[in-house]
């Protein structure tokens, strides 16, 4: 396949960007998109230029730091699929392919493709996680997990973290990672304990990092590899107006 | 506006639940409001009796719910702007290829048919209920729906006479097509904003709103419609009510 790509450069978080135009020859039908970048890579080294930067970790579509937006689709024009799994048979041979990074204020770019997530942990250390003694496992079964909720807790631990939904979010809201993370441990029995803290901090912190608001397009949902639904967000909502109105009355 | 800013512009999460709060108010309201207008298709007795009803009622009903339909409209426009800004904000650099795969039309156009209905608004208020706009209105009198024969406002007049104003009639019909657009989206969005929602009743709500978007389309647009239709001939269903009427179509 010949591929013509058109690449986002930036130097730095403070510089201004731009794109770079390549052409790529030979690239086999089944390399993943991340294989085409390392064999661009190749051939700008050769040509003693600097290689393109890019997020990528696992390249099984479990760790969530691939991302890029190709096309204009974050992770690229399949469904449920991450940038690592996708397949350059995707593509056609001749096709122009316009590779930018996730944009999003919160998600400021590092260098070229690779931008800062560290918005997402920042979310996580305000409340997604459980309290626990730690010490001896304890006894299998010895807390009861209805199979619906597990279940449900499970389809929202599937979220990578990748911020696909912020990127893909005409407003790049962060509503979907946070209501994945909060819904997952909201759901668990070993969740309960914290749960209004956990969805007040959570939203808070999602807040203060600069993420836009909600407004229920459902883009970041059909961008998502991992198909988390919108009913994680009006879980979060509800959950969420629960807390408050419990914190102001007591 | 420092207290507003304290409980409500704090959160994001907060100011969603305005705008479905007081969408759900407005929502409610143009249904009450469109049924009451639809008494114009009953004639000049049975819209002026209602107008006049309504105007008597005892003060605090009829200020507080002004008040209140006001406070609703400025807390939602408000927060509007607001969400609208920070949205902005989160994306500084737009993309270089912007691809929608689930918005519809009317959800990306919130803002825009929000903003046009706000000036609609405003329009509305000084033509049929200050009337500065056309101040001979209030000189339209009857007794006709009067409760006790004294004289009244002739509100079913004054209605056709603004509407057989091609420009007039125009106008209102495209602003009701926005509010029908601002609805499709709305009615569903303020479920899922007060968690109210879930995927299996997502496309049922979708509907629901779309539906409920052009009954008020079409309930209000009935009205400039047909004194349009019927003041170039095209259909003789209004009363023209003889010599009670002060205008002639
Ligand atoms: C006064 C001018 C108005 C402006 C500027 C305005 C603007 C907006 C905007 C920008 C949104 C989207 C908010 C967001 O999610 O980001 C919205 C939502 C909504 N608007 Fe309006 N609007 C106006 C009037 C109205 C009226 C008259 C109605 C009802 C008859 C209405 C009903 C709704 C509803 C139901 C929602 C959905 C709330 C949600 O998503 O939770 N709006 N409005
Ligand atoms: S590199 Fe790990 S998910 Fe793509």
């Amino acid at each position: 396949m010949k591929l013509f790509l058109k690449v986002w450069k930036q130097d730095g978080p403070q510089t201004e960007g731009r794109f770079e135009s390549h052409v790529l020859d030979g690239v086999s039908e089944d390399s993943s998109f991340l294989e085409m970048l390392d064999q661009l890579n190749e051939q700008l080294l050769e040509e003693g230029k600097e290689p393109v930067a890019f997020d990528h970790d696992c390249r099984e579509g479990i760790c969530g730091t691939c991302s890029l937006n190709i096309n204009g689709f974050a992770h690229g024009p399949e469904n449920s699929t991450t940038t690592c799994q996708l397949h350059m048979r995707k593509f056609e041979d001749g096709d122009t392919i316009t590779i930018e990074p996730f944009r999003a204020k919160a998600f400021p770019v590092i260098r070229d493709l690779v931008v800062d997530r560290s918005a997402f942990d920042k979310i996580i250390q305000a409340g997604g996680y459980i309290t626990v003694r730690t010490g001896s496992a304890p006894d299998g079964n010895a807390l009861p997990v209805p199979k619906e909720d597990a279940d449900l807790a499970m389809d929202a631990a599937q979220c990578i973290g990748c911020g696909a939904c912020v990127a893909s979010c005409k407003n790049a809201s962060a509503m979907l990672f946070t209501s994945a993370k909060a819904g997952h441990l909201n759901m668990l029995p070993q969740g309960q304990a914290e749960k209004d803290s956990r969805v007040l901090n959570m939203v808070a912190a999602m807040d203060e990092a600069g993420f836009g608001n909600c407004r229920n397009y459902g883009e970041c949902s059909a961008a998502c590899p991992k198909d988390i639904s919108l009913d994680y967000i009006a879980k979060l909502n509800r959950d969420y107006a629960k807390a408050k109105i419990k914190k102001v009355f007591s | 506006m420092s207290l507003y800013n304290r409980l409500v512009m704090q959160s994001s999460l907060i100011k969603k639940y305005i705008m479905a709060l007081t969408g759900i108010v407005l929502v409610g309201f143009v249904f009450v409001h469109m049924a009451g207008n639809l008494q114009v298709l009953l004639g000049q007795e049975a819209i002026n009796a209602y107008a006049h009803a309504l105007q008597n009622l005892p003060a605090p009903i009829l200020w507080g719910s002004r008040l209140f339909l006001l406070v609703c409209v400025v807390a939602h426009a408000v927060t509007a702007y607001q969400l609208i800004k920070e949205n902005r904000a989160a994306r500084p650099q737009s993309n270089e290829v912007e691809i929608t795969k689930r918005a519809g039309w009317s959800s990306l156009r919130m803002g825009l048919t929000g903003s046009l209905m706000l000036a609609f608004i405003v329009f509305h208020l000084l033509h049929f209920t200050i009337r500065t706009i056309y101040p001979e209105y209030n000189d339209l009198k009857t007794t006709v729906g009067s409760p006790d024969g004294s004289e009244i406002h002739d509100v079913y007049s004054m209605i056709l006479a603004g509407f057989r104003i091609d420009a007039i009639s125009v106008f209102y019909v495209f602003c009701m097509f926005l509010l029908c657009r601002h609805l499709a989206h709305g009615v569903s969005s303020m479920f899922q904003s007060l968690g109210l929602r879930s995927e299996s009743w997502r496309c049922k709500l979708d509907f629901a709103a779309s539906a409920y978007g052009w009954i008020i389309f079409i309930g209000f647009s009935i009205i400039p419609v047909l004194v349009l239709a019927q003041k170039y001939g095209l259909v003789n269903c209004l009363d023209t009510c003889g010599s009670s009427c002060s205008v002639n179509l």
